[in-house]
C-alpha cells in the first residue's frame, strides 16, 4: 500500500520567457525513493528545487499545482519557512555552514526560535546518530564543520536538514562532489533513511539511480519521459528514448 | 511563529526606509550648494563670474570673477594627469601583467598605503620638503607653485588610477591572452593589441576618476599651490585653484554676504564638474559590464 | 627591432612602478626621521603651550578620536543596511539603480564641499554651532558611500550556497542575511570598518568650518564643543603662527602620529584579509 506524499499536476517552470519544465504530471510516493534522471540541463535540478520553491531566487515564473499537506506550495500565502523545514534539501556540493559542527545541526531549530539546550544537545546528537556521524565527531562537536571530509561534510548537511524533522527531503546529486566511498555511504543512508522519510534524489548516475530508488523519473528537455517503478523501467523500459539513456548511448 | 513574521515584516521595513538615507542626502547637498551658489550667481551675473579675471572681495565696489581660478583648477589637474597617468598605469600594468604572485603581495600593500595617506601630509611635505627643493633645483622665486601642486596629486591619483586599472585588466579574458600568445604574440604585442584595447573604457573611466579627485582635492592644493590670484604666467606660477579659494576664505566671510554666496557659487562649479566626471566614467564601467 | 620595442616597453613598465614605490618613500621617509623623537608619553600627553610653538598634541589626539568614533557611529550602521539592502534585496530595479548612482555620486563629491554643505546645514541651519557634533555629522555623511561599497562587495563575496542552505532549513531572507550573510562576512565588514576609520581621521577639509579649532588648552567637554584635531593641527602650525622654526618641528612629530595611526589601521587591514584569503575553504 502506497500513499502519494506530493502530487504535481500540469506544472510548467519559467525563467524569463524561457519554458524549462513543461506540464510535469506526477506522484511522489510515501517512505519510498523516487529518483530523477536525465542528461544535464534538462530540468532535473529544477524540477526538484521545485518542491520547497528554491527557484524563487531567480525569478522563476510557475504555472500548475504541487499539493503537499493537501495545498498547493505554489500558493502565494505558502509558509515558505515552513514549507522547507517539511520538505529538507541537501546540495551537489556539501555546504556546511563555516560554524562548528553542533551549530550547523542546531541551526535549523536556533531559527525557529528553540532556545532550550538540552533539547537542542539531544535533537543534535540524535541527528549525527542518524548519519552515522555521531562516533567520529562526538570528541570535536564544537570543531568547524569545514574540518571534516567531503563526505563526512554531505552526512552532516544531511544530519542538519534532519533536525528539523522533516516529512520529505530531496537530495540535488548529493554524491556527485564525492568519493566512491563515502557515496556508497550515503546510498546505505537513504536506504535506512527512508523508513522515517519520502526521499527525492537527482542522479546523473544512473546505476546509482537503479541502487537506491523505488521510482525513477525521466525527463529530458524538460518533460517527463517516462515514470514508473525503478525495476520496471531498469528492466523493461517503455520507451525507446529511456532505453537509449539507461544503457549509455545517449546521454 | 507570528513573532518571526512581524520581526521580518519590520526589519525589512526599517532595510528599504534606511537605504533611501543616501539618496537623500545627495538630495540634499545638491540642493543646498546649488540655491546657495545661485544666488552667486545672479548677484555676479554669469559671465562676470565665470570669465571675471578681477577678485576682490573685499573691495568697495568687490570684483567677483573666478576665471583664474578655474584655469589653475584645470592646468594644475591636467599636470597631474601626465604625473599619475603614466605611473598609474605602468604599475597596473607591471602589477597585473609581469610581477609574480609574491612580488604582487608585497607590492599592492603599498600603492594602497600610498591611497590612504591624509592629504594633510602630503600638503606638509610639500611646503617642508618637496616645496623648498623645487625652489632651489630650478632657482625659482617660490616653490610653492602649479608645478608642485601637479606633481603631489600626480602622486596622490596613482593608486586610484592604478587599482581601477588593475580591475579592468583583470577582466581580461585568459584565454583572448593565450589566443595571442599562441599566435607568436610577444608580451607586448599581447598587452599592447590585446589587453589594452579590451580594456579601453575602463582606462578611460580611470582617467576620468582620477581627474574628479585631482580637481576636488583641496588640502593640497590649498597648502602646496602658492595661493595667488593671477592667472597662471607658466608652470612654475604660484596659483590657486577652486578649492583652495573655497578653503582659503570660508573661514573669514560672514553668512550671507554676497562673498559668502560666491564661495557656494565656487563649490557649484566643483560639484557640477565632478558630479559630470563621475557620471561620464560611471557610463564607460557599465559599459564594459554589459560587455 | 621588435626585441628592442619589447625590452624598452618592459623596462619603462619597471621603471613606473619603482618611481610609483619611491614616490611614497618621498613622503614617509622624512616624517618618520624628524617625527619620532620625543613622541611618547610628553608629546601624545601634553597640552600645548604658548599658542602652537611648545607642548603636545593631547587635545588633537582627543579630538580626532571623537570625531572618528562619532562619525563611524553615525554613518556604520547606515551604510551597512544600505549595503544589505544592494547586495541582498536589490529590488526593485529602479530604486536600486538610484540609490547606487547616488552613491557613485556622493563618492566623487570633494571633500570640501561636504565642508560647505555641513556648514550651512549643520553649523547654520540646525544651530549646532562649529562643534564636535557637526563635524562627525559631517564626515559620516563623507564616510557613507565608502562604507556602503566596501561592505556591499563583503556581502557580495559571501558564497550564494551557503545562502541557499539557509533557506533550504527555512530561513526568511532576513533571518538569512543575520544569522549567515552578515556572520560569513563579517571578517571583511570588519576590514571596512578599520579602512573607514583611518579615512575619517585624516580628513581635513570636511572639519575646517565645521567642528575644528586650531588652539584649545582644554579637552571637549561636550557634543557642542569645538575641538583640536590633528590633520587641521598639521594644516595649522606649517601655515599660521609666528615662529615657523619652532612649529614644524611640532607639525613633524604631529605627522607622524597621524601616519602611524593611519598605517597601522591599513596594515591591520591587509593582514587581516591577507589571512583570510589563506584561510578560505569554500
Amino acid at each position: 500500500m502506497v500513499n502519494e506524499k506530493i502530487k504535481v499536476e500540469n506544472f510548467n517552470l519559467y525563467f524569463n520567457e524561457k519554458q524549462v519544465l513543461k506540464n510535469i504530471n506526477l506522484s511522489i510516493f510515501e517512505k519510498k525513493v523516487t529518483a530523477i534522471i536525465g542528461p544535464s540541463g534538462c530540468g532535473k535540478s529544477t524540477l526538484i528545487r521545485s518542491f520547497n520553491r528554491m527557484n524563487d531566487f531567480y525569478n522563476a515564473r510557475v504555472e500548475g499545482k504541487i499539493i503537499f499537506d493537501r495545498m498547493n506550495i505554489n500558493d502565494k500565502n505558502v509558509d515558505l519557512s515552513l514549507l522547507r523545514t517539511k520538505i529538507g534539501m541537501v546540495f551537489q556540493k556539501p555546504n556546511p555552514f563555516p560554524f562548528s559542527i553542533y551549530e550547523n545541526v542546531a541551526f535549523g531549530l536556533r531559527v525557529k526560535g528553540i532556545k532550550d539546550k538540552s533539547f537542542l544537545d539531544q535533537k543534535v546528537v540524535k541527528s549525527l546518530k542518524d548519519v552515522w556521524l555521531y562516533d567520529e565527531v562526538k570528541d570535536r562537536l564544537f570543531d568547524s564543520a569545514l574540518s571534516l571530509s567531503g563526505g563526512q561534510q554531505q552526512r552532516l548537511c544531511i544530519a542538519r536538514a534532519l533536525a528539523n524533522d522533516p516529512e520529505v527531503l530531496l537530495l540535488d546529486e548529493p554524491t556527485s562532489a564525492l568519493d566512491p566511498k563515502s557515496t556508497q555511504k550515503i546510498e546505505e543512508l537513504l536506504e535506512v533513511l527512508k523508513e522515517q522519510l519520502t526521499i527525492i534524489i537527482v542522479t546523473h548516475n544512473i546505476a546509482q539511480a537503479g541502487r537506491v530508488s523505488d521510482y525513477t523519473l525521466f525527463i529530458y528537455l524538460g518533460e517527463i519521459v517516462e515514470f514508473g517503478e525503478t525495476k520496471k523501467m531498469f528492466t523493461a523500459p517503455e520507451n525507446k528514448r529511456t532505453e537509449e539513456y539507461i544503457t549509455g548511448i545517449f546521454g | 511563529m507570528k513573532k518571526r513574521k512581524l520581526r521580518d515584516g519590520l526589519a525589512t521595513f526599517l532595510i528599504y526606509t534606511i537605504s533611501l538615507i543616501s539618496i537623500i542626502i545627495l538630495g540634499l547637498i545638491v540642493y543646498d550648494i546649488f540655491t546657495k551658489g545661485y544666488i552667486a550667481f545672479k548677484e555676479v551675473g554669469f559671465t562676470n563670474f565665470i570669465f571675471g579675471r578681477k577678485y576682490y572681495p573685499t573691495m568697495d565696489p568687490p570684483s567677483f570673477g573666478i576665471f583664474n581660478f578655474i584655469v589653475s583648477s584645470i592646468f594644475v589637474t591636467l599636470g597631474s594627469i601626465l604625473i599619475g597617468l603614466p605611473l598609474g598605469v605602468g604599475s597596473a600594468l607591471f602589477l597585473s601583467e609581469y610581477a609574480n604572485l609574491k612580488t604582487k603581495e608585497i607590492l599592492k600593500p603599498f600603492i594602497e598605503i600610498l591611497s590612504s595617506i591624509p592629504s594633510v601630509i602630503f600638503g606638509f611635505i610639500g611646503i617642508v620638503f618637496i616645496g623648498p627643493f623645487i625652489r632651489k633645483f630650478f632657482n625659482i622665486p617660490t616653490g610653492l607653485n602649479l608645478f608642485t601642486a601637479s606633481f603631489i596629486l600626480g602622486i596622490v591619483i596613482i593608486p586610484i588610477i592604478s587599482s581601477l586599472t588593475e580591475d579592468a585588466l583583470s577582466t581580461v579574458p585568459s584565454t583572448l591572452k593565450e589566443a595571442s600568445y599562441a599566435l607568436g604574440g610577444t608580451k607586448y604585442d599581447t598587452i599592447t593589441r590585446v589587453v589594452i584595447p579590451y580594456t579601453k573604457g575602463a582606462l578611460i573611466s580611470a582617467l576620468l576618476l582620477g581627474i574628479g579627485r585631482s580637481i576636488g582635492e583641496t588640502m593640497i592644493v590649498l597648502m602646496v599651490a602658492g595661493g595667488a590670484m593671477n592667472f597662471p604666467n607658466s608652470i612654475f606660477s604660484p596659483v590657486r585653484p577652486l578649492t583652495a579659494t573655497i578653503a582659503a576664505e570660508m573661514g573669514e566671510t560672514a553668512v550671507g554676504t554676497t562673498h559668502f554666496y560666491v564661495l557656494y557659487g565656487i563649490a557649484l562649479v566643483l560639484l557640477f564638474l565632478t558630479l559630470f566626471l563621475t557620471l561620464v566614467s560611471n557610463k564607460f564601467i557599465k559599459n564594459l559590464k554589459r560587455e | 627591432m621588435k626585441k628592442i620595442k619589447e625590452k624598452g616597453f618592459e623596462i619603462v613598465i619597471y621603471v613606473t612602478t619603482i618611481l610609483t614605490i619611491s614616490s611614497l618613500l618621498i613622503f614617509l621617509v622624512p616624517i618618520f626621521k624628524n617625527g619620532y623623537k620625543g613622541i611618547f608619553p610628553e608629546f601624545l600627553f601634553t597640552f600645548p603651550k604658548n599658542g602652537m610653538t611648545e607642548g603636545g598634541i593631547f587635545p588633537a589626539i582627543v579630538g580626532t578620536f571623537y570625531l572618528t568614533i562619532l562619525s563611524i557611529i553615525f554613518s556604520f550602521p547606515v551604510g551597512v543596511i544600505t549595503a544589505v539592502y544592494l547586495a541582498e534585496y536589490g529590488k526593485p530595479k529602479f530604486l536600486v539603480d538610484l540609490l547606487k548612482t547616488s552613491i557613485t555620486t556622493l563618492s566623487g563629491i570633494p571633500s570640501i564641499i561636504f565642508g560647505l554643505f555641513g556648514l550651512s546645514f549643520f553649523v547654520i541651519k540646525f544651530s549646532l554651532e562649529v562643534s564636535l557634533l557637526s563635524g562627525s555629522l559631517t564626515l559620516a555623511i563623507l564616510s557613507l558611500p565608502i562604507i556602503i561599497k566596501s561592505v556591499e562587495e563583503s556581502l557580495k563575496s559571501v558564497p550564494i550556497t551557503f545562502k541557499e542552505a539557509a533557506y533550504s532549513l527555512g530561513c526568511s531572507k532576513f533571518e538569512t542575511i543575520y544569522k549567515i550573510s552578515i556572520p560569513i562576512a563579517f571578517p571583511n565588514i570588519l576590514t571596512s570598518l578599520i579602512l573607514s576609520v583611518g579615512r575619517i581621521a585624516g580628513e581635513t577639509a570636511p572639519i575646517m568650518f565645521t567642528a575644528a579649532t586650531l588652539y584649545s588648552r582644554k579637552l571637549p567637554k561636550s557634543l557642542s564643543s569645538e575641538v583640536m584635531a590633528i590633520p587641521y593641527h598639521i594644516y595649522g602650525l606649517v601655515t599660521e603662527g609666528v615662529s615657523p622654526e619652532k612649529q614644524v618641528p611640532i607639525a613633524y612629530k604631529s605627522a607622524f602620529v597621524l601616519l602611524l595611526l593611519v598605517l597601522i589601521l591599513n596594515l591591520s587591514a591587509i593582514l587581516i584579509r591577507q589571512k583570510l584569503r589563506r584561510q578560505r575553504k569554500w
